[in-house]
């Protein structure tokens, strides 16, 4: 599983380099990477089946707890299909909806980059692992999602998704801490193996608390939702893959993923059933307002992805394997449909449902696919649609106390869907022809390719779902609730209940579609809750961070160097003498450690000398001149004390600076005092205050030894490292991160100060 | 400055004090001297010549942007702990070779990566030096 993934991160590497040279032929190229991954996981089709677990492992920052731990169950091989089967189709789809597009080379980084990391987010074993795949999913989101970063309002939008999904990926940071530190586990795997542990844990409601978060924020449950409408301004290829068929279900395999460890508590079934209901329901309403094609989609997605949250929050049998099953269902015909609405658009040149029409002429083979995804869509017989709702309304039925209600949310969303489906995949090709930008024709293969077999999937799975329902449904389920399961799917189940509602559900879904000009066009009163959307709501919290932000970095960013010194000083004093107090420090008696000899006192009084003039002459070439000489004192200092190469550095860089200085005085306004007398007299006071706690702090430390030095482990060893000069040993081999990071600093230092200077030259010196 | 004598004086200074550099870099491991130090002398040296030609001059002569310097001596100070990777060890442990070139001034060189590290510190250390000191100088009132 890891060569795969680091496949697929390489191919994002390599792909712009790959565009610059194979152009047309690189999308083909490239998709081979998810079709290959899709063949190989085929290959492993008869161990998965019989509910075998493959797990692999391999070291990485064993201190941090994070190995490169991968687990295929069932759960994770039917989404590893998904994401491989469609990613395949989704790079032609790419390399020819973005053809000739100025950036189609980055666009191929960045799907390969997303798959990567989608891949992993469903195989990570370890649940730090996770994480980081999980936020390389948000973070690949925004780069596709502002793919055109020069509209504002793909800049927006892909910011507003990064914000939302990374709260909840913070959460889910926080709830995997408190996991492993309660029990102790570190992979999933693991935790399978102890499904108690954690429901009995005193943590549990906090860490449940926090999963829901990351998991609604992902899956845009209500109040989340808000952002999947905005991703629309993403290109289509993205919202087809990102936005209906795999990261938005990313949040729902979370939950799926612990359900063995987390469900079965009335918080657990609550909370889904109580969101997911609401998310159900708004994302349907909504979505029948919609004009655009794709907000339609992206609308009716949120839909979903809260009828998924609440079937497992129903959480029996009947609800497990409607959710399997409904997971891939959505994935089929909603990847399909997005990928028509990408072509209709590509075409026509537009998105408007009330312009297009009468297209199957021009577009026979793209209606076509479109057709079998809105019906699989709406549930109707032969195609895999229908046995999934079935199956939802069977579970629907059985769900409890609340099952009238749950009923009747399921019928009304299902209406709604169905009327989605005839206004986005049917409707725009048949009727009559409208006027539209450009003069449609049918697309190029690689646009239609996609949709095709997506749809043909949907019929196929209907009529024969014995090709999957052992082999692929039944571990899903199987390792989904920790408990074996069989699952048999058929088309027919005799005259049940559901089939009634199904019909109930077909009726009045047609009602909609017929009504749906009037349903638009109904003028919602502005309440005043208006204000209270959460879409609102983001953009409220955004602005006035900015404000605070802005205000609290003018106060402290003030620019005045003096004001800076001042603070640090003080404080500085401050935690001196509050140290000070706390270990008597003050009762340390002052015995000199070594004989001093005369020469070095008559030196520091001559230092002393030149402090004390640096305060107080009046020509800044003096006061620099002072400054110099106490700077080549400390060097005669280090040298004294036996630290050549300290000696030797502090001489070059006093001599450095100090010409430095030099070549700039004269550029310097002319010397003025900016202090008043009482400014004065506080600058001298913090001064000697800080200066004479840190001597007492220095006696201290000298005198008691609290830790013992470690400069000898050091000088016995540095043989050992091949050197005799300690010191350096030290910085280049013993501390060789450290001084990494420092030259880093510098690196960074310089960079800034070229750029600040940049401005003040007239004219840019000639490099050679 | 426009003195004859410092300029003379400086074209027999400068040579001899890159050479200097170079030797301090190469003794630090076993004697006082070391990257920082080499770079830093490096670097003033390049500060002489501007002060007796000018600023702009002493940048020809630096031949590549300072910048250049910065960057390629963080980038051998990385690959050089990088190196540790093909040995199975951690980031930057030191590897030595078998090699050890006898020279004059500083005995027994020994060839290992905390060599290349100290020359990767050498040359960004170079590169601020002069970066700084070039981008002060030719700062216009």
């Amino acid at each position: 599983m890891l060569l795969f993934i680091s496949l697929i991160f390489l191919g994002s590497l390599i792909a712009p380099w790959l565009y610059r040279h194979a152009k047309g032929w690189t999308a083909h190229l490239l998709a081979l990477l998810p079709a290959s991954l899709f063949v190989h996981l085929i290959t492993l089709l008869p161990q998965i089946s019989q509910g075998n677990v493959i797990t692999q492992s391999h070291l990485w920052a064993p201190t941090l707890e994070i190995d490169f731990a991968f687990r295929i169950d069932g759960l994770s091989y039917l989404l590893l299909l998904i994401i491989s089967g469609i990613g395949t189709l989704i790079v032609l789809y790419g390399g020819g909806y973005l053809k000739d597009h100025h950036h189609e080379g980055r666009f191929y980084t960045f799907i390969l980059l997303f798959m990567g990391s989608m891949l992993g987010v469903v195989s990570a074993d370890n649940l730090y692992l996770l994480f980081i795949f999980w936020e390389m999913t948000s973070i690949s989101s925004y780069l596709l999602i502002g793919f055109d970063h020069e509209r504002k309002e793909s800049r927006q939008a892909a910011l507003q998704a990064l914000l939302i999904t990374g709260i909840g990926g913070l959460a889910m940071l926080a709830a995997f801490i408190l996991i492993t530190q309660t029990t102790g586990l570190l992979t999933i795997s693991e935790l399978l193996q102890h499904p108690h542990l954690l429901k009995q844990d005193p943590h549990y409601d906090v860490i449940l608390s926090l999963i829901l978060l990351a998991a609604f924020t992902k899956s845009a449950q209500f109040p989340f939702h808000f952002w999947l409408p905005g991703a629309m301004a993403a290109p289509t290829p993205v919202s087809a893959y990102l936005h209906s068929a795999t990261m938005v279900k990313a949040g729902i395999f979370l939950l799926a993923r612990l359900y063995p460890v987390l469900a079965g508590t009335l918080l657990w079934k609550y909370s889904l059933a109580i969101f997911g209901g609401i998310t159900m329901l708004l994302g349907a309403f909504v979505a029948l307002r919609q004009t655009d094609l794709k907000k339609l989609l992206a609308y009716s997605t949120v839909s979903t992805l809260g009828t998924l949250t609440l079937l497992l929050g129903i959480g029996n049998t009947l609800a497990l394997k409607a959710a399997v099953l409904f997971l891939l269902v959505h994935a089929l015909y909603k990847g399909a449909l997005f990928m028509v609405a990408g072509t209709i658009d590509h075409e026509t040149g537009t998105r408007n449902v009330h312009l297009l029409g009468g297209l199957a002429h021009k577009m026979p083979i793209t209606a076509t696919a479109s057709i079998l995804a809105a019906l699989s869509m709406a549930g109707l017989p032969p195609f895999q649609g229908f046995i999934t709702k079935e199956i939802i309304y069977e579970a629907n039925l059985h769900s409890g106390p609340y099952a009238l209600w749950i009923v009747i949310v399921g019928i009304l969303t299902f209406s709604c869907m169905i009327a989605v489906a005839f206004i986005s995949g049917i409707r725009p090709f048949t009727s009559k022809r409208n006027e539209t930008p450009k003069t449609p024709h049918e697309a190029p293969y690689t646009l239609w390719v996609g949709p095709t077999i997506l749809g043909s999937l949907g019929l196929l799975l209907g009529i024969w779902p014995q090709w999957i329902d052992h082999s692929i449904i039944s571990p899903a389920v199987t390792h989904l609730s920790g408990i074996p399961h069989t699952v048999k799917l058929s088309l027919w189940h005799g005259l049940t209940l559901s089939l009634g509602l199904s019909i109930l559900t077909l009726a009045i879904g047609f009602t909609i579609y017929k009504g749906r000009h009037r349903l638009r066009s109904m003028h919602l009163p502005r309440t005043p809750f208006h204000y209270l959307t959460p879409a609102h709501l983001y953009e409220i919290a955004l602005v006035s961070l900015m404000n605070v932000s802005t205000a609290l970095t003018r106060r402290l960013q003030h620019g005045y160097l003096r004001r800076y010194l001042l603070v640090f000083i003080t404080l500085i004093a401050i935690s001196l003498l509050w140290v000070m107090n706390a270990i008597q420090a003050n009762q340390v008696p002052w015995r000199p450690q070594n004989t001093i000899a005369w020469g070095e006192i008559i030196f520091i009084a001559l230092m002393l000398q030149s402090a004390l003039a640096a305060c107080v002459l009046q020509s800044r070439l003096m006061v620099v001149m002072a400054l110099g000489f106490i700077g080549y004192g400390v060097a005669l200092l280090y040298a004294f004390y036996g630290a050549p190469d300290l000696a030797i550095t502090q001489v070059l860089v006093e001599t450095l600076t100090l010409i430095l200085l030099l070549l700039l005085i004269h550029k310097l306004p002319k010397f003025t005092l900016k202090s008043t007398p009482y400014q004065k007299m506080r600058d001298a006071a913090i001064a000697l205050t800080a200066g004479i706690a840190m001597a007492f702090m220095v006696n201290h430390a000298l005198a008691k030894q609290p830790y013992p030095s470690i400069s000898q482990w050091f000088s016995e060893n540095s043989l050992l490292a091949k050197g005799q000069n300690v010191v350096n040993v030290i910085i280049v081999d013993f501390r060789a991160l450290d001084t990494l990071g420092e030259i880093t600093v510098l690196v960074l230092a310089g960079l800034g100060v070229a750029a600040l200077l940049k401005r003040t030259k007239k004219t840019i010196p000639p490099a050679s | 400055m426009n003195s004859a004598l410092f300029r003379i004086a400086v074209r027999w200074v400068i040579p001899l004090q890159l050479a200097l550099s170079i030797v301090l870099l190469f003794r630090g491991h076993n004697e006082p001297g070391g990257g920082f130090i080499g770079g830093l002398l490096a670097a003033s040296a390049f500060l002489v010549y501007g002060m007796a030609h000018s600023p702009e001059s002493a940048r020809r002569l630096l031949r590549l942007d300072p910048i250049v310097f910065m960057a390629l001596g963080l980038a051998v100070a990385t690959l050089s702990g990088v190196f540790a990777w093909t040995a199975t060890m951690p980031f930057l442990t030191a590897i030595w070779s078998d090699l050890s070139i006898p020279t004059i001034l500083i005995g027994d060189l020994k060839i290992g990566s905390p060599l290349f590290f100290d020359i990767g510190v050498y040359l960004v250390v170079l590169g601020i030096g002069t970066s700084l000191v070039f981008d002060f100088w030719e700062v216009q009132d």
